[in-house]
């Protein structure tokens, strides 16, 4: 193992597809030339040449379908959205089109396409580029979601989500790039399946579930709970759906307490439908409610105080635990 | 070419009894009218060119080689049916006769066709794209991202604008600023041309022409193809927003009757051939229904077998 960022993480990740596969190539704005907006895709113009690492102009809605229809005919493209809040742009091409082909050509096309880029709010970018996605997507049958949260859940994820027949989004951290964490080397092939939850911090007293940019936010609690007695378990979901329901209920039947913090609204956000599973398949295990923390339910302000009261934080997270702890 | 063209028109004319006898559910867009263009456009390609197209796809699959008895069954959601039944009218795909769909988004479909002709580009293929879509398309920001991304690239795609005056009920000249359509083209620096969708000869010959070219070299290509559908929007549609006059002014340029007097003047098709192949039609489209009504459904549980595709490589 050695230790590398999430943002080459997710390099090694497209290095080795591109690699592996000539049916794989990569295209959106700003990936080829630049170098990537977020530099993941650093050098691989060099490498891989301008057929396979293609710029685009700013035409999501247009390179999306692209994508899929190149995908209908047998390539595997790799699309990225500069953010995911701009995949909203892309929204018919992602939703309308990339699930829904499998089911209205009676299986006769699959659409082998992965969509990655950042996901979630950054920091004070206002209303427009700060949106959470992944509730908007999970809704959706026919794509599946995944969300990791340290580099090599990122390389993992993103590798598996390249061969996989289907639309998958890999929505990445966007203040996770620069993180560091340790990945297995090179040479050792490395794929996380979708739909595989991970405990990062094994407790008894409560289960925080979390995904992406709320990972590193729990486990810094978690610790803090430890001084006060309290052991709290944290699990990463790592994908949105498929949904891995066994580590979930697994976890809450040893611990019977259960905190969810999503980076995500609450209306319609991810912490509800997982509350509704957990009510349903194991209710008699709970010796609390579930609370979520999520965002408030406002659309993003730039205001830096204002940012940091809207969205979920270290007090929020370690009130929610007391509350179901009676603590 | 006449026998396909009167194959769509005589399956069309049934598809609309059966769906008035609700046999047939959903929306149902009929191509009485506009059967030279397709016609004309597989008589200047090659059966494993990609062909895609909007919802109006009837007589495209139908052009493709798909069957009539699977069209048909498809319109009955039968399993029978080129998708399974799970498409439905607007949705007819058949990977076989390499018939991309069925698309039922106006205008989403266009850049598929860029991805599809992007990938014969990127394996070398000598292949081409057809994409076919209505007067109404041409103003939806899909289609405009589409071009500029297909002639950046210099995709090997005709895009191929089925104008057949009227986006639903809003005629073109009430839609779109431009005086004619193949002028969207220009904008893109992609060549354009407007060819008269009821010649049949006319729509074969300029689009031979434009596909030669582009097997040399792949280039994106745009043509207007003027025509008329007989029906309505769709089968819910009367079509209240056109004279009679207009209707019957097109009716006598039936790309059938035309196609038919060419031939006949060149004692190529006497009226009793004509007779036979019109004949034939018409059996093939009444057999369709009985072949639908006699297929079966897909058991409910399978309905989850096409969310995802199984696998991965």
């Amino acid at each position: 193992m050695r230790e590398i960022t999430y943002r080459q993480a997710l390099n090694e990740a497209l290095a080795e597809e591109l690699e592996r596969d000539p049916n794989v190539f990569l295209m959106g704005e700003e990936v080829a030339e630049y170098q990537g907006a977020y530099k993941v895709s650093q050098g691989l113009l060099e490498r891989f040449g301008p057929k396979r690492i293609i710029d685009t102009p700013i035409s999501e809605n247009g390179f999306a379908g692209l994508g899929v229809g190149a995908a209908m005919v047998g390539l595997r493209p790799i699309i990225e959205f500069m953010t995911f809040s701009f995949s909203l742009v892309a929204f018919d091409q992602v939703v309308n089109n990339a699930p829904n082909l499998l089911m209205m050509s009676g299986g006769q096309f699959n659409v082998p396409i992965t969509f990655r880029g950042p996901n979630g709010p950054a920091h004070q970018l206002g209303a427009t580029h700060s949106h959470a996605t992944e509730n908007l997507y999970a809704s959706v049958p026919g794509l599946k979601v995944c969300t990791p949260a340290t580099p090599r859940d990122a390389k993992g994820l993103l590798k598996t989500a390249v061969r996989d027949d289907n639309p998958v989004l890999v929505l990445e951290a966007e203040l996770l790039y620069s993180s560091k964490g340790l990945v297995e080397p090179p040479d050792e092939e490395l794929l996380i399946p979708l739909g595989q939850a991970e405990v990062k911090r094994e407790g008894s007293d409560v289960s925080i579930i979390c995904y992406a940019q709320t990972v590193p936010l729990a486990l810094t609690v978690a610790a803090q709970l430890e001084e006060q007695d309290i052991s709290a378990e944290v699990i990463d979901l790592r994908s949105i759906k498929p949904l891995d329901e066994e580590t979930i209920f697994n976890s809450v039947a040893r611990t019977h307490r259960v905190v969810i913090v999503e980076q995500g609204r609450p209306f319609c956000g991810v912490g509800a439908e997982i509350c509704y599973r957990i009510q349903k398949n194991i209710f008699d295990e709970l010796d609390a409610p579930v609370v979520r923390v999520s965002q408030e339910d406002v659309p993003m302000p730039y205001n830096e105080r204002l940012e940091q009261f809207v969205l979920p934080n270290a007090d929020k997270l370690m009130a929610a635990v007391k509350k179901v702890c009676y603590a | 070419m006449l026998a396909l063209m009167l194959l769509i028109r005589r399956f069309e004319e049934r598809a609309s009894q059966q769906y008035q006898a609700q046999k047939i559910g959903g929306f149902c867009h009929l191509y009485i009218g506009q059967e030279a263009v397709v016609a004309g456009a597989v008589a200047a390609t090659r059966p494993d060119d990609y062909m895609i197209t909007a919802y109006r796809d009837h007589g495209h699959a139908l052009a493709r080689g798909t069957s009539a008895d699977a069209c048909m069954a498809e319109l009955f959601g039968k399993e029978t049916g080129c998708s399974r039944g799970l498409g439905g009218s607007m949705h007819f795909f058949d990977k076989g006769n390499h018939m991309y769909g069925g698309h039922a988004i106006v205008g989403a479909h266009v850049p598929l066709a860029a991805g599809m002709a992007f990938a014969s580009k990127y394996r070398n293929e000598d292949r081409v794209t057809l994409c076919f879509f209505g007067d109404g398309a041409i103003n939806q920001g899909a289609f405009h991202e589409a071009l500029n991304l297909i002639a950046l690239y210099k995709l090997p795609v005709v895009l191929i604008c089925e104008n057949n005056l009227f986006a639903m009920g809003t005629s073109v000249k009430r839609s779109t600023s431009l005086k004619q359509i193949a002028d969207r083209a220009e904008g893109y620096d992609i060549p354009g041309d407007i060819i008269d969708g009821m010649n049949f000869r006319e729509v074969r010959d300029k689009l031979s022409e434009i596909v030669g070219s582009i097997r040399k070299e792949p280039h994106p290509a745009f043509v207007e193809i003027r025509t008329y559908r007989y029906r309505g929007h769709s089968m819910s549609d009367p079509a209240s927003y056109r004279t009679k006059d207009e209707l019957e002014k097109y009716r006598l340029d039936d790309p059938i009757i035309r196609l038919r007097a060419q031939l006949t003047r060149e004692g190529k098709l006497t009226n009793e051939q004509f007779d036979q192949i019109d004949k034939e039609a018409k059996e093939k489209a009444l057999a369709s229904v009985k072949f639908a009504e006699n297929s079966g459904e897909l058991p409910v549980e399978g309905v989850y077998d096409y969310v995802y595709a199984k696998g991965a490589r």
